[in-house]
């Protein structure tokens, strides 16, 4: 009999009871007796030296409690924020590493760089007084671009990395490369910006610390994806802490987004603050710090070319990428625009040669890192455009000259020329499903009725493969992690039948405990009722890596499988045991141990209740108890993929553009809850829309100000913005090397729809002989290419 | 926030009272107050909070037109079936205002004492040729707006009610901003007999009347007629949303979009 809640069923998320009621338990929702607030005194410029701090008259303000310098950081022998991933350059030397301090000690390097932290009994207290700490600083030039950055001349972001320059790195079989282009028919170029973002999650980032006198812990409470990166990161490089005297808990965290991954200073300066005040400490950042302090995402500015044969057949690739790393290098910034964009040029493609070349550089700007897609949405753009651009240069159908190109199932596995190695795909497949979707056919009809309203259509395809899972270790190690990249599990029976389930991997709006929870109501044939998902905190989870890269299911999920085999393992010594038989007689299913060919069984529960009322019991041969624990270290990435197609209609008078249709067909391998992997996909869609046409992060080139600080001038997309999306997925390709069969669904929509969207404003325009055009596609971008090109139009 | 001392009056005498003191502040809907008091960009003694007195509600006819108090929501004057039938362009002008949340809270007296220059009301004040009633005396809509974020009120005057005359046609057409929903161009275009108004706010420091296009309309009331005619660009606002010569073209597309919806 099928569990009504098993594998496969929409099950409703049980998490969003209290969230939709207010009764959601978030970082600032945590209050302690006696605790403090700190707020911190950040740079208003983006570079300059800080020549004296003087905060006399802030200690001096009511319900202060302290102010805190780098210079009491550095007394204290704080250290640097590490970075969890080393690139090597080209020449094989490692990338720059300029110490990252949580309070700056002689030098702010981008608008919001913390200099002080005042902690008082209250948060506006705190306020009051930090507006009295006194800065003396000498303004330095800035450079507030990474063209700026490279541009001779530009003033250095640290001393000691000449140039601005980070690393230079290199991907890829250069001389095979130049050979197929010396020989290509048609060569398609393009050059293009990805511009950055913001990540904007609902809830703000927010830290509290702790420090127990009596016992010498610490705890922290804070808005992470990963709690037990955050406590080994902090605990041995920042703080000094040794782990078993460091608690992480990350309570509700209200979206990510990936901004929440990176161990922030923040989170350091609470912590060791609550030791040095001797009471909890807490932070919370207002909207305004959240754009200025969270680590962005993209700032991508490449140039990429594509040889093809006389039939439109891809020959090589090249592409060169400029990549804005920010102020500072945030936990995970390196990896971003190599190991996750760069093996992931060959897209959906069997083109046989591909060079990359990733230069990133220092800017004074706020730290660039992982965003939802993190690289793989870069990739994908820039893929998807140029296979547009290529499509205009040897005149075929854009569906068609893709088909031509697509990486054949049959072909799987497929070894890429940019180091991943698929392990199943369709891709035709998916772009069969898309077509009807959209009846490309009709198309031309539409736009000719568009066209006699006066209004512009454009038709646009993106089809995407993405990398989750980060993995497995020893690969990841060997490319400059820092970090191991697997997930553990625990699977906790208690006595009466009921499970806790405990996870390395985070939730803060994925569904974990819906999901998880569906999976082990399936194996053990139990009320999902009588599952608890627990996540967030190091004291009561084993090692675990967390969230991000959509790895949670595939990597998290497969734990929890491992862990559940164990359980059962166990289960069935023990009901052979009960039931006197042979172990290798017991048939199990659905929670049921059957003796073969009989009637007589056992549930799980009656077993669990054996296993911890061990009356009669052999515990010559079996321990009491039926709790298991399992770590999973993938053997290779997954591979989600998929096709996404946008229809639009702009308006020429104005320039708006409005999305009329929107179809997603994803390969997520096995679904396990098709509800939730819907939500997914709605929100990443919206996200990539608003990539395309409305967000943009815009710092001053010279100054190095943040222009769009607020949401008065950073657009964020919005329900009214975007169409009601039709979303397929087929289950005809499921990961070959993990237990589920599962690739993972939290980045796909972000990474597909940016590029199909922008194909299709391109194809809307390309009446006036535009081929391209950077994102945001605001009306007045859309305007002005459209008024600068009438009176060629008019001319022809 | 910095600390401030909240008074409620219920009289429009109490608040014109409370209002002397010396950094004493009006509150209305708050929905630019508060945010510029939350990034402590202001530091009133007093907030005076215009809620609680009666006279300054509430939506009447009068003189065939419509008497509209200070403490009216967006929401309401969105809402209101008097507004829909005598001034329909105003209820849609409203209801095209910000978000849900802001509409319910901003008010018509803060709006026009605020004198944004993206905000919507200005251009209904301009084009619908109305008059401001304050605590002290009457000032018509064309001398209220001053400049950016200026108006014709002293210091310390209360906005009571705004009348608004009953046009033959109208129509207000907005270019939102994307990001703020404020109007990047907003144009109100109102037909009285034979005069026409187009009062056009976004676009400038001000509200301004495109004369060029009232003429034009005034002669023949149709969207044809602004055909070849524009704004110019010069002196026009420019941000990262919108250059000037944009702002100046889109007074045209708006001016004529709203000439088409008053039918
Ligand atoms: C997200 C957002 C989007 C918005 N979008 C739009 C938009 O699209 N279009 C638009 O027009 N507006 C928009 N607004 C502004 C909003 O609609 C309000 O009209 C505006 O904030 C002022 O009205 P209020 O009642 O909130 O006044 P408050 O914020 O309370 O006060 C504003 C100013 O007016 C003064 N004041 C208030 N009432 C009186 C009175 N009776 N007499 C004299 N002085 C007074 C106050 O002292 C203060 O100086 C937006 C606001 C927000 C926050």
């Amino acid at each position: 009999m099928a569990n009504p809640n098993g594998i496969g069923a929409s099950v409703r998320r049980r998490e969003d009871q209290r969230f939709l009621t207010g009764r959601g338990n978030y970082t600032d929702d945590f209050k302690r007796l006696n605790m403090t607030h700190a707020v911190h005194v950040r740079s208003p410029y983006a570079h300059a030296r800080i020549l004296g701090i003087d905060f006399a008259d802030a200690a001096a303000m009511p319900g202060v409690v302290a102010v805190l310098t780098g210079a009491d950081m550095e007394a204290d022998k704080v250290g640097s924020l590490p970075c969890g991933w080393q690139i090597h350059s080209k020449d094989g030397s490692p990338m720059k590493e300029p110490p990252h301090y949580p309070l700056a000690r002689d030098r702010v390097r981008y608008v919001g760089d913390a200099v002080a932290v005042v902690i008082a009994e209250t948060r506006e207290q705190a306020r009051d007084a930090a507006e009295m700490v006194v800065v003396d600083y000498e303004e330095l030039p800035a450079v507030g671009s990474s063209t700026r950055a490279i541009d001779g001349g530009a003033p250095l972001v640290h001393d000691d990395a000449p140039d601005n320059v980070c690393f230079d790195w290199h991907l890829g079989d250069k001389a095979a490369v130049d050979a197929a282009f010396a020989n290509a028919a048609h060569v398609a170029r393009i050059d293009l910006v990805n511009q950055r973002l913001v990540p904007n999650a609902m809830e703000p980032r927010a830290a509290m610390g702790e420090y127990d006198q009596s016992s010498g812990e610490y705890t922290l409470t804070t808005t992470s994806q990963n709690p037990h990166v955050t406590r080994l990161l902090m605990g041995a490089f920042v703080l000094g802490i040794p782990e078993h005297k460091l608690r992480v808990m990350a309570p509700d965290v209200g979206g990510g987004f990936g901004s929440k991954i990176f161990h922030y200073g923040e989170e350091a300066v609470v912590t060791w603050a609550a030791r040095r005040v001797g009471r909890p400490v807490k932070w919370t950042a207002d909207r305004s710090e959240s754009f200025l302090t969270d680590a962005h995402g993209r700032d991508h500015v490449s140039h990429a070319e594509l040889a093809m044969d006389a039939d439109g057949n891809f020959l090589a690739l090249r592409v060169s990428t400029l990549a804005n790393l920010g102020a500072y290098l945030s936990t995970f910034a390196p990896s971003i625009p190599t190991y996750l964009y760069a093996t992931l040029l060959a897209g959906q493609y069997k083109t046989p040669a591909i060079y990359a070349e990733v230069k990133a550089v220092f800017t004074n700007t706020s730290p660039v890192d992982a965003y939802r897609g993190a690289g793989r949405p870069e990739a994908c753009y820039l893929i998807e455009r140029l296979v547009d651009v290529a499509a205009g240069v040897v005149g075929m159908d854009k569906t068609e000259i893709r088909r031509r190109n697509f990486v054949p199932k049959e072909a799987m596995p497929y070894q890429t020329p940019v180091a991943l190695q698929y392990d199943t795909g369709d891709f035709a497949k998916n772009l069969d499903i898309a077509l009807p979707l959209v009846d490309y056919p009709g198309f031309q009809r539409r736009r000719a009725e568009s066209k006699a309203r006066g209004k512009l259509r454009g038709i646009g395809f993106a089809t995407y493969i993405e990398a989750c899972g980060i993995a497995p270790s020893n690969v990841a190690g060997a490319l400059g992690a820092r970090a191991g990249l697997y997930e553990c599990a625990e699977v906790r029976f208690h006595p009466t039948g009921s499970v806790t389930v405990f996870t390395g991997s985070h939730s803060h709006g994925q569904g974990h405990e819906t999901t998880f929870a569906q999976i082990v109501a399936e194996r053990f044939g139990i009320p999902i009722e009588n599952v608890e998902i627990v996540h967030g905190d190091t004291n009561k989870i084993p090692f675990g890596m967390g969230t991000y890269g959509s790895r949670s299911l595939a990597v998290g999920g497969s734990a929890l499988v491992k862990a559940m085999d164990k359980v059962e393992r166990k289960a069935r010594k023990i009901a052979a045991h009960m039931l006197e038989a042979a172990e290798t007689d017991i048939e199990v299913k659905d929670g049921r141990f059957t003796v073969a060919g009989t009637d007589k069984s056992l549930g799980i529960g009656d077993i669990a209740l054996q296993a911890y009322v061990p009356h009669n019991f052999p515990l010559d041969e079996l321990e009491p108890g039926l709790d298991e624990q399992a770590f999973y270290d993938p053997k290779n990435f997954t591979y989600p993929n998929g096709c996404h197609v946008c229809e639009l209609e702009i308006d020429p008078d104005t320039g708006v553009t409005t999305i009329v249709n929107f179809a997603a067909v994803d390969d997520f391998g096995n679904v396990i809850n098709p509800l939730i992997v819907e939500g997914q996909v709605h929100g990443g869609l919206v996200q990539g829309i608003g990539q395309a046409l409305y967000e943009n992060c815009v710092y001053d080139e010279e100054s190095g100000q943040l222009v769009t600080g607020s949401y008065m001038d950073y657009c964020m997309p919005r329900a009214d913005d975007v169409p009601s999306f039709t979303v397929r997925y087929h289950e005809d390709q499921p990961c070959t090397h993990n237990p589920l069969g599962v690739k993972g669904c939290g980045e796909a929509g972000t990474i597909g729809a940016a590029a199909a969207v922008m194909n299709a404003v391109v194809d809307a325009l390309s009446d006036y002989g535009v081929t391209h055009m950077d994102m945001p596609a605001t009306p007045e971008k859309v305007w002005r290419v459209i008024r600068d090109a009438t009176p060629a139009m008019a001319a022809e | 926030m910095y600390a401030f001392t909240y008074q409620r009056p219920t009289s429009l005498a109490d608040a014109a009272t409370a209002i002397q003191a010396d950094e004493a502040k009006l509150l209305g809907g708050g929905q630019t107050l508060l945010p510029t008091l939350k990034q402590r960009l202001a530091r009133p003694t007093d907030l005076i909070d215009l809620g609680a007195i009666p006279d300054l509600k509430g939506i009447r006819e009068a003189d065939g037109g419509l008497e509209i108090g200070a403490f009216t929501r967006h929401a309401e004057v969105a809402h209101s079936d008097l507004v829909k039938r005598v001034i329909p362009a105003l209820a849609s002008l409203a209801e095209g205002i910000g978000d849900r949340q802001v509409r319910n809270m901003g008010t018509m007296g803060g709006s026009i004492a605020n004198a944004d220059p993206s905000a919507d009301y200005p251009s209904a004040v301009v084009a619908l040729k109305a008059t401001v009633t304050t605590d002290r005396r009457t000032i018509a809509g064309d001398d209220f707006f001053t400049g950016m974020f200026e108006t014709a009120l002293e210091p310390g005057e209360i906005v009571k009610a705004v009348r608004f005359s009953r046009p033959d046609k109208a129509a207000y057409a907005k270019f939102r901003n994307p990001a703020s929903r404020y109007a990047i161009v907003g144009v109100f275009v109102a037909r009285f007999g034979a005069e026409v108004r187009v009062a056009v706010t976004g676009a400038a420091g001000s509200v301004f009347r495109a004369t060029a296009f009232e003429t034009a309309l005034a002669a023949d009331f149709r969207a044809e007629a602004l055909n070849g005619l524009s704004v110019k660009a010069d002196g026009l606002n420019a941000d990262i949303h919108a250059s000037a010569d944009y702002r100046a073209h889109l007074v045209t597309v708006m001016a004529k979009r709203a000439v088409e919806a008053a039918g």
